[in-house]
């Protein structure tokens, strides 16, 4: 189990408790590869290591970028690291976004509250590789407006003509103008194909469950449906036993699954 | 091995195994008496062995007895397994130090000590290969496991006694070691003469056999060895039927049973201590107290502990009963998806050593007898 140095070069605020750290490596090669969906684990001296989805550009290979939620002791720890302290990175682990399969299909990505931190790699790679897909449609949820991640993103893609952005709020405050109501009541009239496309979800278990039931009510089959899992990880490797989902270890077969694969285990209650 | 051979090692010869062990650089390890139960330690002479001692064992219950028989492996498995060995309970591997805003890191694997161990079970072989194929196998082997294995040199000892709570007959792991042994031993006292019928497995063995003063089995040993082995495996403690095990269970994932077991489980973790085949590990990391030096350590974990499965915003398996059935399902039904194999190889300890004696064989009997 190498950990690789990594150093600081940017903390982003996004929301009141979700921060993105840029990394650079400290030695060795200047370069670091992913795929869409995959994730490292970070270390934090002395504190511990959580796995962490990549949300950064996945054809751009000189910065690493990470975006995560303020929820425990080793993320709180992360959090108040400043520019150029270190960090230790192992990785990239999982299954990663069928992107590659999706070529020729639409693509409907929707995700909810900071489930959006893994797809984000998803839509980079396909604006940078745009005339390969069909329709592309971004569907984002959130609990109330403050708690939209990459606003800026979000700013440049809705203001694309070839990919279509909606966003919707569960709570409207302040000054909130858009939908209301929670993500799934965006995909009975999002404009793709339900039988030539491909459909990327993450977000709580809770969403996307329900967002499987749109998504089948569209005629979108099980094995086009993709999703993003969540559990425990203290190795990311497959050894500690402790991110079993059922028959699968969730940082080996997952995180992403097609929904296809994980029917029998997604909808059993504590398996 | 297509190649094995089979001798004759006399009681008073044995010895010799342990002197030819220590003198090609082996570090012993075998079964030894310890606060009223057969541990695995290291031992250097056959009068570490548990001579003379015998065991009954049941749900819940473990208890040892003096024979009047010498018996060098009359009792079966007790607490221990090889995976203390093999897989320590606490293990560093990485250490870490911090230079001002520097950070260097570097394993902490040692190079352990050759390994032998004497007095291994079938039913262990099978769980050792079984460790093989979860932490040697996959993409992402575990280097201590790798290295303890390497040079590992393993005398088996085929079970002509089997215990209490034993079924390896039922989940074809024993009583006879057939695979993944230097040399097999079946111990026999017969009238007064006292023998092992040796079977070599490796090359090695073989090797290493011919320091010790043996002759070629006659027809009239052998035969009394495999009878031997004939009754055993008929007169097993217990039995699992593992006929379409993995669906079974998983037709009864939401049956009300899994609730009437947790009635009792006390969800210590026991079971999963003394399982040979368990290897759920957590991650810890420490730092000294100058804060200039981080350790990251392996302890042996358990599918029992609420934190287990804790993720931000609770557990997955908060209640006692889905702890039960994820420990239970994953050795019948889960381990044939992640692993192609059973996570059980029937030795019977999580019986024996349950504080109050739930039966994984009663359990899936239960199933079995309400499957519609």
């Amino acid at each position: 189990m190498l950990i690789d140095l990594f150093s600081i070069r940017r903390t982003m605020k996004e929301t009141f408790d979700t921060f993105s750290l840029e990394l650079e490596p400290q030695y060795g090669e200047k370069s670091f590869t992913f795929a869409p969906g995959q994730f490292n684990m970070l270390y934090v001296y002395g504190v511990g290591e959580v796995p962490i989805s990549i949300s950064g550009d996945p054809t751009r290979h000189k910065s690493l970028i990470h975006t995560t939620r303020e929820v425990g002791t080793v993320t709180r720890a992360m959090r108040k690291l400043k520019v150029g302290d270190t960090l230790g990175v192992r990785g990239p682990y999982g299954s990663s976004w069928p992107v590659e399969k999706a070529v020729g299909c639409d693509v409907v990505i929707v995700a909810g509250g900071i489930g959006l931190a893994p797809l984000r790699p998803v839509i980079y790679y396909i604006l940078s590789h745009r005339e390969k897909y069909g329709k592309v449609v971004l569907l984002y949820g959130t609990r109330t407006p403050e708690d939209i991640l990459f606003r800026k993103d979000l700013e440049k893609w809705r203001g694309r003509f070839d990919l279509e952005t909606h966003l919707t709020v569960d709570r409207a405050t302040g000054s909130w103008h858009g939908n209301v109501g929670v993500v799934t009541t965006l995909i009975g009239r999002a404009p793709f194909d339900p039988l030539n496309c491909m459909a990327m979800v993450c977000g709580p278990e809770i969403m996307m469950r329900f967002t499987v039931l749109e998504l089948q009510k569209r005629g979108v089959e099980d094995g086009k449906i993709f999703i993003s899992m969540e559990r425990n990880m203290k190795c990311g490797i497959g050894l500690c036993g402790h991110c079993q989902l059922g028959p699968t270890f969730v940082c080996k077969e997952g995180p992403v699954y097609t929904y296809k694969n994980l029917k029998d285990v997604f909808l059993k209650r504590e398996m | 091995m297509k190649n094995s051979m089979v001798v004759i090692v006399e009681r008073k010869d044995f010895q010799n195994l342990f002197d030819v062990l220590s003198k090609r650089g082996y570090q012993i390890s075998g079964p030894t008496l310890r606060d009223n139960a057969v541990i695995y330690d290291n031992i250097s002479a056959v009068e570490d062995l548990p001579v003379g001692w015998t065991d009954h064992q049941e749900g819940g219950r473990y208890r040892l007895e003096q024979t009047n028989k010498k018996s060098l492996f009359a009792c079966v498995v007790g607490p221990h397994t090889w995976k203390k060995i093999l897989y320590p309970a606490e293990h560093t591997f990485i250490q870490v130090k911090r230079n001002g805003s520097k950070l260097e890191i570097t394993s902490a694997e040692k190079k352990p000590p050759k390994s032998a161990l004497i007095g291994v079970r079938p039913c262990e072989l099978h769980a050792l290969a079984i460790y093989d194929k979860v932490l040697k196998d996959g993409p992402y082997p575990a280097t201590s496991y790798l290295q303890r294995r390497q040079d590992l040199f393993i005398v088996a000892v085929n079970c002509v006694n089997p215990g209490g709570t034993c079924f390896c007959a039922s989940m074809n792991t024993g009583p006879k070691a057939t695979s993944g042994f230097d040399l097999a031993l079946t111990e026999i006292i017969n009238n007064d003469r006292h023998y092992f019928v040796v079977e070599t497995g490796s090359k090695l063995g073989a090797d290493l056999l011919k320091e010790i003063p043996n002759k070629e089995a006659g027809i009239e040993e052998t035969q009394t060895a495999d009878k031997a082995l004939q009754k055993a495996a008929a007169r097993m403690g217990r039995t699992l039927d593992i006929k379409g095990i993995h669906d079974l269970l998983y037709r009864h994932f939401d049956d009300p049973h899994w609730g009437e077991i947790t009635k009792r489980c006390m969800t210590c973790g026991n079971c999963t201590m003394v399982c040979p085949t368990c290897f759920c590990v957590n991650v810890e990391d420490t730092t000294s107290l100058d804060g200039r030096q981080a350790e990251r350590l392996r302890k042996w974990d358990s599918c029992f502990t609420v934190g287990f499965s804790y993720i931000h915003g609770g557990s997955i398996r908060a209640t006692e009963t889905s702890r039960y059935r994820q420990w239970m399902m994953h050795k019948l039904s889960y381990w044939q998806n992640q692993f192609g194999t059973l996570g059980c190889v029937g030795c019977g300890r999580c019986i024996t050593w349950c504080p109050v004696g739930i039966d994984i064989t009663e359990e899936a009997a239960y199933f079995r007898k309400n499957d519609k």
